[in-house]
């Protein structure tokens, strides 16, 4: 917080003396707060986006991690399969296929909004996958054994004994994931998504101020991403203490 | 065999490979209901993989196993089965991290038997005050001693009520002043009738409890006798051998 004060700072400084224009964006003023307010309308889009995208991506991820674990070679072949080739697509490319070509695949029309979302949960659940199935291999084979031990079958065996324990050790991944979502969402005003990049673009085409509107965006996402990052954090010491009691 | 009629467990010429290394070499073993054996042996010889294929932790080559007429398998729904008769007590304890003891123990009831939760809690305090522990059942197991997580473990296979209980070395990583209390609770498990078998070094317990000592070597069972010929007079040369070392360290 300190450091985003201190930026704030110099930025303010730097705008008074030197060319700067900081009225497009000046809180103070109609037409600058009308501006601010304008910007600040995608970010509902942008974290709706992102939460929706990983939430997704998480589902897809476990279900191609779970198989990628399997003693059976063409499961673990197909979940390989999966990740490499996802995994091998830009997500502005996906985003882009999604939206212009999977229509004319499907005969479905997509919104712009799923559109984004489709694009970047696939992308995004190729690295859930791999997340997942390096927090199950790192439970103990005994924590299976055990639960074998006393008749549980292979789902109750992953659903109350390995994922619950797999989950808090990614915990941190995960976090770092949607921390990434929301930066690559703004990939997605490319298709025409109102989110904050796309916000700050339009802005910029009429005010012709890129300098102050794109300061305000990164400070926009910064913001954003550090509330994510302490959120996440709170959330893994609460789960710790949970277990302490 | 030597209490009851119809064995509750049988080897019948059991071989396993690892790759190309022969594990188990034809064992044959027939336990009865309610009896108490002792597997001894040096390191590799083959003592963990013979009891975890009892209750299809390993599978097995050839032969056939059999838990109470029914022979241990490679179907889910089999195994499932056996292991709702047979409980199994680890080395390193393999409780649940994240569960409390309580929940440790309630897990198989109610996932593996269908029990309530009411119904598995009742169980769970039972079993935890018939191994001494039952002021901890909120704590998570980290906070408890080894002694006390053996015993838990213990409590969590009893849960399940249980034909058959299989112990993998089950003090081998105590601190020494807790073994003790672990060998307790099993001695007294041993008099409630329970068939057990145990894989230990500890050889007063084997005296004090067991029917029958197997002695195994390289995959074999080597020697099969009461415990008192058995230590005073072993008379294979390997338990001899084995014997002198593990009684003169
Ligand atoms: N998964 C495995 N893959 C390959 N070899 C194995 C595997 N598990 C066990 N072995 C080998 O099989 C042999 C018997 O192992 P086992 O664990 O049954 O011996 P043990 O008598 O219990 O020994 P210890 O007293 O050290 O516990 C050992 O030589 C071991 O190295
Ligand atoms: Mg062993």
């Amino acid at each position: 917080m300190r450091i985003l004060t201190a930026l704030a700072a110099i930025l303010t400084l730097s705008g008074c003396s030197s060319n700067w224009g900081w009225y497009v964006v000046n809180p103070s003023t109609a037409s600058g707060a009308a501006n601010l307010k304008f910007m600040l309308s995608g970010l509902s889009y942008s974290v709706q986006l992102s939460a929706t995208a990983i939430a997704i991506s998480v589902v897809i991820g476990l279900l191609v991690a779970l198989p990628g674990l399997s003693s059976n070679v063409w499961a673990r072949r197909a979940s390989r399969t999966y990740v490499e080739l996802v995994r091998a697509v830009p997500i502005l490319v996906l985003i882009l296929w999604v939206y212009y070509g999977l229509p004319q695949v499907t005969g479905l029309s997509i919104g712009v909004f799923w559109a984004g979302v489709i694009a970047l949960a696939l992308s995004d659940s190729a690295f859930q996958a791999e997340i997942f199935r390096a927090g199950i291999q790192s439970i103990a084979r005994g924590q299976y054994e055990a639960a074998y031990s006393v008749s549980l079958g292979y789902r109750d065996t992953m659903r109350y004994v390995i994922l619950p324990q797999a989950i808090r050790r990614i915990l941190p991944a995960l976090g770092n994931q949607l921390v990434y979502m929301l930066k690559m969402s703004s990939l997605v005003s490319v298709i025409g998504m109102q989110e904050l990049t796309r916000k700050a673009n339009e802005l910029v085409v009429v005010e012709y101020r890129p300098l102050e509107i794109y300061t305000v965006l990164v400070l926009e996402y910064l913001v954003l991403i550090l509330i994510v990052s302490a959120a996440v954090r709170w959330f893994e010491r609460r789960l710790q203490t949970d277990e302490r009691s | 065999m030597q209490k009851g009629e119809s064995p509750i467990i049988r080897f019948d010429g059991v071989s396993k490979y690892f790759d190309d290394f022969q594990v188990l070499k034809g064992i044959t073993l027939a336990v009865g209901p309610s009896e108490r054996i002792v597997i001894c042996g040096p390191s590799g010889s083959g003592k963990s993989t013979l009891i975890r294929c009892i209750n299809g932790l390993e599978g097995y080559g050839a032969g056939d196993i059999f838990v109470n007429d029914v022979r241990v398998g490679s179907d889910a729904a089999g195994l499932r089965a056996v292991r709702a008769r047979v409980g199994m007590v680890f080395q390193q304890f393999n409780l649940f991290p994240h569960l409390t003891v309580r929940e440790n123990l309630m897990l198989g009831p109610m996932r593996g038997r269908g029990m309530s939760a009411a119904d598995a809690t009742r169980l769970a305090d039972r079993y935890l005050a018939r191994v001494r522990i039952p002021e901890q059942a909120d704590k998570y197991p980290r906070h408890l001693s080894g002694g006390q997580q053996q015993r838990v473990a213990i409590a969590r296979s009893l849960c399940m009520e249980p034909q058959i209980m299989l112990f993998d070395e089950p003090t081998s990583a105590l601190d020494p002043e807790m073994i003790s209390e672990v060998l307790e609770v099993m001695a007294e498990l041993a008099q409630t009738g329970m068939t057990m078998i145990v894989v230990t070094h500890e050889m007063g317990f084997a005296r004090r409890v067991a029917d029958r000592m197997i002695f195994m070597d390289h995959g074999e069972i080597v020697e099969v006798a009461p415990p008192e010929t058995f230590f005073t007079a072993p008379k294979s040369r390997r338990a001899q051998d084995f014997l002198q070392k593990i009684l003169n360290h």
